[in-house]
């Protein structure tokens, strides 16, 4: 390995910019950088911004991070946009939103494609993230590519979720359905200034009250992300479920299931590859054939696949 | 879709100065993104300072600046001075926009391998960021 690693360790950000990209591309050398850096992550306080497209995810996570700046720590972020199913291109556009922040050396910003991967993050989020954490940054801010009702997947990432809403975005039913609104920690009405947005509110109270007895109930917060208001209750409200998930044992709960999901999807990735190496496209095709003229179904099909190449 | 970490061209699209016309660059940016890059807009008026950390965070292999102001031989040497001074050395750099001819010979010597003037087809751009760029 180069001296990468070493500059890294001494703060070096393009040594930083560097790695993340080889990471993101799961190079070989890449996992050799992640070996070497794992070890020095795992005490920054992970936060997840997710919301529908629109909702000021950008905003809110730029001026989030400028309450921190103004607080004196440091903020990495990863915002994560979509890319095309066709081309696989993207158009990365968060910077746009965040360019009071573009010459603070106390922030680090990198966009990051989704490149197909579920739940409005990238298929090696975690890995980029752990990257960020062994840094040292305070703080790392995870924005994800606008959520509508079921991407959950950040919660597995962040230790925080924050969830932005917007006033007159749907009626409390839209509110009372599973998904993303439970892996929410924190709920944000963003655009607070616009009409609609205490009625909002009260929706959410009422929602929240519904909850079980003794589970944790997020705070509601108003904010105006644009102008800046609402960030200092925010970091305050984000600093307070830092604290219970430390003094409740949850935050060692969390890691750890976050770890399984994590070796398993990696397990999961590790014998995909293996029985693709040792099928021949030819094989596959005649498989795949036969379920499409309904000849077999799928799973049995996968059974034979996964048995031939497991064995 | 299924998920891929396939190593993509990563493209920074800037507009250095003041001037806020910024259809040629989106223009050109949608071109790379349906090209299959990861292009990074930031949007109008920024710094060199702005530009050059763009492209030092966000790692990219390409740089390519848009300007209609005439400031080009004013701002882009800045731009390239700010990105050495922060050890990026290896993007490939273009330009685009109204920038006359008798430029052309200055620009090339501050490192810009191309230079693409109205009535630049979209595919010469794309095709031009895949046969260069370091991969």
């Amino acid at each position: 390995m180069d001296d990468l690693v070493e500059r890294f360790l001494a703060g070096d950000r393009r040594a930083l910019a560097r790695i993340i990209s080889r990471v993101e591309n799961a190079t070989p050398e890449g996992r050799e950088y992640l070996r070497a850096l794992f070890p020095h992550s795992g005490k920054t306080h992970i936060i997840g911004v997710t919301g529908g497209a629109g909702s000021g995810k950008s905003t809110l996570t730029g001026a989030l991070a400028g309450e921190y700046r103004r607080q004196g720590k440091t903020v990495g972020i990863v915002a994560v946009d979509p890319s095309s199913p066709f081309t696989q291109g993207a158009i990365l556009g968060d910077r746009i939103r965040m360019q009071d922040l573009a010459l603070d050396p106390g922030v680090y910003m990198r966009s990051m494609a989704g490149r197909g991967a579920l739940g409005g993050l990238a298929p090696t989020i975690d890995d980029v993230v752990s990257i960020m954490d062994a840094f040292g940054f305070d703080f790392v801010l995870i924005e994800t590519v606008g959520a509508g009702q079921d991407e959950v997947e950040i919660a597995g990432t962040a230790l925080t979720t924050v969830l932005v809403n917007n006033p007159g975005t749907g009626d409390d039913i839209q509110a009372m359905k599973a998904g993303i609104i439970e892996i929410a920690d924190i709920l944000v009405v963003n655009k607070a200034d616009h009409p609609g947005a205490d009625i909002l509110v009260s929706q959410l109270q009422a929602l929240l009250s519904l909850a079980p007895k003794g589970a944790r109930r997020p705070r509601i917060l108003k904010t105006t992300a644009i102008k800046g208001e609402g960030m200092e209750a925010l970091a305050e409200a984000i600093e307070e479920h830092r604290e219970y998930l430390e003094q409740s044992g949850e935050l060692g709960r969390q890691r750890e299931e976050d770890a399984r999901h994590q070796v398993l999807s990696i397990a999961r990735g590790i014998l995909l590859e293996r029985i693709r190496a040792s099928t021949s496209e030819a094989d596959l095709v005649a498989l795949v054939r036969r379920v499409a003229d309904r000849e077999l179904d799928p799973h049995s099909a996968a059974e034979e696949l996964a048995g031939g190449a497991l064995k | 879709m299924t998920a891929t970490t396939a190593t993509k061209i990563r493209v920074l699209i800037a507009k250095p100065g003041l001037d806020g016309h910024d259809r040629g660059a989106k223009v050109v940016a949608r071109a790379l993104r349906d090209g299959g890059c990861e292009v990074i807009y930031t949007g109008i008026r920024q710094t060199p300072e702005m530009i050059a950390e763009a492209a030092l965070q966000e790692d990219v292999d390409v740089v390519g600046l848009s300007i209609l102001s005439g400031a080009h031989l004013e701002l882009f040497p800045r731009v390239v001075d700010e990105l050495r001074k922060r050890g990026v050395d290896d993007v490939l750099l273009f330009c685009g926009g109204i920038i006359p001819e008798e430029d052309t010979k200055q620009l090339q010597t501050l490192g810009f391998s191309a230079i693409f003037r109205p009535g630049t087809n979209t595919q010469d751009i794309v095709k031009f960021v895949y046969e260069h760029a370091k991969k």
